[in-house]
């Protein structure tokens, strides 16, 4: 009903002509946009289209190169966050930022804390948060401590905490990239409510059943334009996918010609990761690309690390029939197991060092004469690196950390295949790349299985591992709860597994 | 989701951006010799100088091991203590040890120093790395040990080397000196030229820099974090028995307060050389530098009348406080 009267009301919030660059990268690039009362207006594109700094712009965070923004028709210009907030839009962080060792009402007042005399005031700020989380139809205890909660409960806080700010025009940057689907079921209430209330929605996310179900207004943005805006009623989830990626989104991935050999060289039989995972088991095969899928927090990435000794671990591991078990990295890259970690930036490179120090920096001893390193040979290394992985860069003694996402993973990929193992785990081997580099990494990751080696790759989307694997398994809460194959791998028949629930038994 | 493009868009800037923090120490050197020079020109008289680089020659030895434990992310505060400690024992070994060789004894000594460093080192190393204990925590407690210790052996007195023949044999060491240069001098350069060898030339110094700059990103590498942090406070410890070796033919006595406070020293000559004190950046010769500008401060102190030299413990603690303000401000700027 509110969308119904907004429709015809002059809109809240909107930009004309909006650039950004950032010394000679434009990002955005005139972007117009209009939210009104009562509207969930969904931002789409894919990573590194712009939709971050887009809100960004939006909320105050940073001034438009060009272009402006209008509030009620009249243009507005915002010195920081603190002065679009004082004019009623807010932002909810993808992050959770949240002090995990004070309560939940303690964060929600963080900073303007309520007072009575020279004390803080803790019962009034208990009971107005309680109020606050129920209004949003959670049901936490303000007094519990916000590392205790789950992330979904934890992100309910972050919400109420935005929202005892005065507000018009909210904006959500990707709220669901870590909730399961129930979750985010009660999260797109939470928004149809604040809707409801006659306030203005934008909403950031590349998940898009979800955007056609919350959105009354669908913009896309691709590399830092925008090239569609239409009511969500005109957009099925294909069609946006196609806008998103500007082209058929099945040429992403590449073809595979070399059949799985029959010859397994890794079994796992029974391994606990205390903690994370519990008795799995699996096998791999020579030339094989095995996925492993599931929700965050389903134990994929320790058991993996339970694996290469990163972990403690109990269970039997067979590398090529010979029982093994690793107890530190150290021995699994030995034994030709290397693992690129999901958290590339924190775990895979060092950001402050160069190229060159990275990519020799798990096999050092190749390049060791007389105990001293040949330099010259690693710039060889890193001149080879450059050509045979694609890492644009336009000088060689730039740090790791100025290299994009893309070339990044690049790189941290060329640096394990220094050591030439048998067997590469890749966990989130496209997270944060834009999707010239995804290709490209399919290609490789698919290349390496065809020269014989064996691939496991850990990923939270699943039509990236429909794409590319021979073979899926699913973990759920710890436990690998079942195996996709031929013509069983989509995305219905791998959620039913990763969540345990099946969606279509409504239907 | 934008970071890629915000990434590539700052101003294109290279690991050669760090050089101004490199080459601020030597800078700051050079200054120091001019004023140094119009507060007493007597200051950069030849025989000054090497008097001055003579006597930075504790420190500087100290803090090239401080160099290692501080670049791998660790953090030395024992090492005054342990000066003292190891020197102590060393003394009341040639007094007491039953070897007939004055040579003989005095080599045997020099090994037992080299060792009980080493000793003392792996002891800090291990309860930092196996204990898993906050380096900090960690050296201020074994400071307390090898000062009481030392107190202990000395019941309070001194410890003195009592041999003549053997005092007459071990000067040299301190006092000699090799083609002109005195040996302390000598050693200062050796030993730093191993130092950066071991550190800039060999995978060993390669994991030091990787370990410091990202411990997650060094253990995912396969490289054993607890072995590389352990090995850097062996050769702290090691560093610690080569100022030894210097310091007994010099005073030929030890004593309770020996080595007080050199630990804030040979930290402020590392910070002052422009090495991270989070990790990851070592600079050799910036803290051999780092090792005479503080002496040279001291001097010029003792030689102008500006400054009661009893405030040079006040103004080495100003100085590690701007060296540490120096340093961030040009890590902002690149």
């Amino acid at each position: 009903m509110t969308a119904a009267i907004s429709h015809d009301s002059a809109p809240l919030l909107e930009a004309v002509g909006l650039s950004k660059t950032f010394g000679i990268v434009e990002v955005l690039r005139d972007i117009g946009l209009t939210v009104k009362a009562g509207e969930v207006h969904a931002i789409i594109g894919e990573n590194g289209a712009g939709k971050s700094t887009l809100m960004k712009i939006l909320a105050g965070n940073q001034p438009p190169t060009r272009g402006e923004m209008r509030m009620d028709g009249q243009p507005v210009t915002f010195s920081g966050p603190v002065d679009a907030e004082n004019r009623g839009i807010v932002l909810v962080h993808q992050e959770i930022l949240l002090a995990p060792d004070l309560t939940v009402a303690q964060n929600i007042y963080l900073g303007r804390e309520l007072k009575k005399g020279l004390t803080v005031d803790d019962r009034a700020m208990n009971e107005s948060a309680a109020k606050a989380i129920r209004d949003l139809g959670g049901d936490i205890d303000p007094n519990a401590i916000v590392s205790r909660l789950s992330i979904a409960q934890r992100q309910l806080v972050q919400i109420a905490r935005v929202l005892l700010v005065p507000h018009r025009v909210v904006i959500f940057d990707e709220p669901t990239a870590s909730l399961t689907p129930h979750e985010t079921e009660a999260l797109l209430k939470v928004i149809k409510d604040i809707r409801a209330k006659g306030v203005a929605v934008l909403y950031i996310s590349h998940r898009l059943p979800e955007v056609k179900e919350i959105a009354d207004r669908v913009t896309v943005l691709r590399d830092g334009r925008l090239v569609a805006s239409h009511d969500a009623s005109e957009l099925e989830p294909a069609d946006m996918a196609r806008l998103m990626v500007g082209r058929d989104v099945a040429k992403l991935y590449p073809d595979r010609h070399a059949g799985v050999a029959r010859e397994v060289v890794l079994e796992v039989e029974h391994l606990d990761v205390p903690g994370y995972a519990q008795d799995a088991s699996f096998q791999l095969r020579k030339g094989e690309i095995l996925g492993f899928a599931g929700l965050v927090g389903a134990g994929r990435t320790e058991l993996m690390e339970g694996l290469v000794g990163l972990r403690p671990s109990r269970g039997t591991v067979r590398l090529n029939g010979k029982p093994i078990s690793f107890q530190d990295v150290h021995a699994s890259l030995k034994a030709g197991i290397a693992y690129l970690s999901e958290d590339r930036k924190g775990k895979g490179l060092l950001l402050t060092k160069d190229l060159r120090v990275n990519l020799t920096l798990a096999s050092l001893g190749k390049f060791v004469n007389a105990l001293q390193i040949d330099r010259k040979r690693e710039s060889d290394a890193l001149d080879e690196a450059i050509r045979e992985f694609d890492i644009r860069t336009g000088r060689k003694d730039i740090l790791a950390g100025q290299l994009s996402g893309g070339n990044q993973q690049k790189l941290l990929l060329a640096k394990m295949m220094m050591l030439d193992p048998s067997i590469v785990i890749i966990d989130e081997p496209t997270r944060g790349i834009d999707i010239g580099n995804k290709e490209q990494i399919y290609k490789f990751i698919a290349k390496l299985a065809e020269e014989g080696r064996s691939i496991i790759v850990v990923s939270s989307e699943m039509q990236e591992l429909i794409g590319i694997c021979d073979r899926i398994l699913v973990m759920r809460s710890s436990r690998i709860v079942g195996e996709v194959t031929g013509d069983h791998m989509n995305e219905n028949e791998i959620v039913v597994l990763a969540t345990g629930v099946k969606t279509g038994e409504a239907a | 989701m934008t970071t890629a493009a915000t990434e590539t868009a700052k101003a294109p800037k290279t690991s050669r951006d760090w050089d101004m923090a490199a080459i601020a120490p030597f800078i700051a050197l050079a200054l120091l010799l001019i004023l140094g020079y119009f507060a007493n020109p007597n200051f950069v008289s030849v025989a000054n100088i090497l008097n001055v680089v003579t006597r930075s020659a504790f420190i500087a030895i100290i803090a090239l091991g401080a160099t290692y434990v501080i670049s791998s992310g660790g953090l030395d505060l024992s090492v005054g203590s342990m000066v003292a400690f190891v020197a102590s024992l060393m003394i009341l070994f040639l007094n007491a040890a039953p070897i007939a060789d004055p040579m003989m004894l005095l080599i045997a000594g020099m090994l037992l120093a080299l060792l009980l460093g080493a000793a003392c080192g792996l002891f800090n190393g291990l309860i930092t790395t196996v204990g898993r204990i906050e380096p900090f925590i960690a050296t201020l407690g074994t400071m307390g040990i090898y000062r009481g210790l030392t107190t202990w052996l000395s019941q309070g007195g001194a410890i003195t080397l009592r041999d003549r023949e053997l005092q007459a044999l071990y000067r040299p060491v301190y006092f000699g000196d090799i083609f002109g240069v005195p040996v302390p001098i000598v050693a200062i350069f050796v030993t730093a030229a191993l130092a950066a060898f071991v550190l800039y030339r060999t995978r060993y110094g390669r994991h030091v820099i990787a370990v410091g700059s990202n411990e997650d990103v060094a253990r995912y590498s396969g490289i054993s974090v607890r072995k590389v942090r352990t090995i850097a406070y062996v050769i702290q410890g090691l560093c610690v028995a080569v100022a030894v070796l210097l310091y007994v033919p010099r005073l030929g006595s030890t004593s309770a307060t020996t080595g007080i406070l050199w630990e804030l020293q040979a930290i402020t000559a590392v910070v002052v050389g422009g090495t991270a004190l989070r990790g990851g950046v070592g600079r050799i010769w910036g803290t051999v530098c780092g090792a005479f500008i503080l002496e040279i401060v001291g001097n010029i102190m003792l030689l102008s009348n500006f400054v009661s030299e009893y405030l040079i413990g006040a103004i080495q603690g100003a100085i590690i406080i701007i060296a540490m303000l120096v340093q961030r401000s040009l890590m902002r700027r690149s």
